[in-house]
């Protein structure tokens, strides 16, 4: 599974779930002003993992949190290598 | 007694109290007050402090300490009808606002505006010599909330007063200082004479970042949702503290990782307390969990045992007791049940969950009960179950279980599982706010019931 349009999608699914209103997401989108909140990222990080059974936030050491959508997709990049 | 909040103040130096746009310089405190001279009529009473602002609920504590009675400090999400409720059951009679004008139901209470931008000299302080009660709500029941009693000397035990004062100590916090996890900064603050910053109501986080650094923080606190979010933010880049404390929730490993690698020579400290049973210790090896050997000391101030798989608490800072409530705060023994589960790994003890399955999304508490509630109310729903899913960024979220009732015109052709799904996330999304919206729904056959008649719930 391609991971980038995964993630975007999945990004893109739950805010519009949650009704929240949602810039592009390209990659030098800043995550916190993308229009998603703690609780979508939640939402979408559970959801990563059932799709592509990795959850970076857990199993990644030395964990930086990612603060662009660029970096959150290359987090789950690193952890599935 | 402890002496009442407003000693802690001193005019001789510039330390300050600032929300977004506003500074409220402390020293001004000493020769005045925001109550428009009417602070006396307040004496012996029980006030809510119902402020839109945390600077105003805070300017209240410190100009009020030792005159009211009892001070009930209204958290800013209380829904109207249980403010009416609490304001009965806690007998008061004054309410505390920024706002020129209040209304809450029927109540009678009489209106005392506070302005921090307009402070009145007064030439003699009236003498602050109550016992006041501090009333504090709690986050964690369904319905109108419970109401726990401290005062200050409870609530400033674990804070250490006689600390020489630390003018250029300033606090940040994500809490709101109308909680227990906020108020302690509060109390810090002041007890450590420095100054501390508070978010503006609606200001975003990366806002409240921004000012933060703006303000030369050196010490922050929030939970561990709170500092996950932050370390997302790139304003969190711009503050530099000196010491980062976390309470309120699980200090899991990756966030204490994350904040070291984020913030590599701040020391950083994670706290267990309770609104009940106070501030019980604190972490400051980086690791998650706790030493085991803390359940071994006997002669500390603060015990702590384990009895049932949950925490249970003694100390100096436990809540005095329920306010219009029967219930016991704490045992024979005087221990406070915390109704967190801890498990002993060798050495450490670690945090595993709430007691009945209370779930904790991002400091937010939530009975599975009461989402089950609504869900069991859609038609084509036979029974659910509420249960929660760990996330590394909000600690636990919700999902559920449902077993679908046939209908009676069923011919037992497949229907769409997908749209039943969405439509009972809708039908919830109307109802309940969103930290209470299954995020996950699947479709069972059917839910073991126990013996006593009761759900069977397994521990997340």
């Amino acid at each position: 599974m391609l991971l980038r349009p995964t993630i975007i999608e999945q990004l893109t699914q739950v805010a519009k779930e949650q009704n929240k209103k949602v810039l592009e997401m390209s990659d030098e989108v800043i995550l916190l002003d993308s229009g998603l909140d703690s609780l979508c990222f939640a939402i979408v990080v559970s959801r990563l993992e059932d799709l592509l059974g990795v959850d970076p936030f857990s199993s990644v050491e030395e964990l930086r949190f990612p603060t662009t959508v660029g970096e959150f997709i290359s987090l789950y990049e690193q952890a599935a290598r | 007694m402890r002496r009442p909040l407003w000693h802690t103040i001193d005019h001789k130096y510039s330390v300050s109290l600032f929300d977004c746009d506003r500074n409220l310089e402390l020293g001004a405190l000493v020769n005045g007050s925001c109550l428009n001279g009417r602070i006396e009529e307040l004496r012996g009473r029980s006030v809510l402090i119902a402020t839109q602002s945390q600077l105003a609920a805070a300017t209240a504590l410190i100009e009020l300490d030792g005159i009211a009675r009892r001070l009930i400090l209204c958290p800013p999400d209380l829904p109207a009808d249980h403010i009416s409720a609490v304001m009965a059951q806690a007998d008061a009679s004054a309410v505390v606002s920024d706002q020129e004008t209040w209304q809450i139901g029927e109540s009678d209470a009489e209106l005392f505006t506070l302005r921090c931008a307009m402070i009145d000299r007064v030439a003699i302080q009236p003498a602050r010599d109550e016992a006041t009660q501090w009333v504090l709500l709690t986050s964690g029941t369904a319905g109108v909330p419970k109401m726990v009693v401290h005062t200050l000397s409870t609530l400033m035990g674990a804070i250490d007063s006689d600390a020489t004062p630390n003018r250029d100590m300033v606090w940040a916090t994500f809490y709101d200082v109308r909680r227990y996890g906020g108020l302690q900064v509060l109390l810090r603050t002041l007890a450590g004479g420095g100054s501390m910053v508070m978010s503006g109501t609606g200001q975003t986080p990366a806002d409240f970042l921004a000012q933060a650094a703006a303000r030369r923080v050196t010490h922050m606190s929030g939970t561990p949702s709170h500092w996950r979010r932050a370390l997302m933010s790139p304003a969190a880049r711009m503050c530099a503290p000196k010491y980062i404390r976390l309470s309120g929730e699980i200090a899991d490993q990756p966030i204490l990782d994350g904040i070291r690698a984020f913030f590599p020579n701040t020391p950083v400290a994670h706290a267990f307390a309770s609104t009940e049973a106070g501030v019980a210790f604190e972490v400051g090896d980086g690791l998650a969990g706790f030493p085991a050997n803390l359940l071994a000391h006997e002669d500390g101030t603060v015990r702590l045992r384990i009895e049932d798989g949950s925490l249970r608490i003694r100390s100096p800072r436990t809540a005095l007791r329920y306010l219009a409530n029967e219930e016991a705060l704490c045992d024979k023994d005087g221990f406070v049940d915390t109704g967190d589960m801890v498990e002993r790994r060798g050495d450490r003890c670690y945090f595993v969950g709430r007691r009945g399955g209370v779930i904790n999304v991002g400091g937010l508490k939530v009975h599975p009960e009461e989402i089950e509630a609504v869900i069991n109310r859609h038609p084509r729903i036979e029974l659910s179950r509420v249960g929660s899913r760990k996330s590394p960024i909000t600690g636990a979220i919700v999902v559920a279980d449902i077993v679908i009732r046939p209908l009676p015109s069923d011919d037992g052709s497949p229907f769409e599982p997908d749209g039943l799904k969405t439509d009972i996330v809708e039908y919830c999304r109307g109802l309940l706010p969103p930290h209470k919206v299954p995020s996950a729904i699947r479709i069972v056959p059917s839910l073991e019931i126990a013996a006593s008649g009761k759900l069977v719930r397994v521990i997340a």
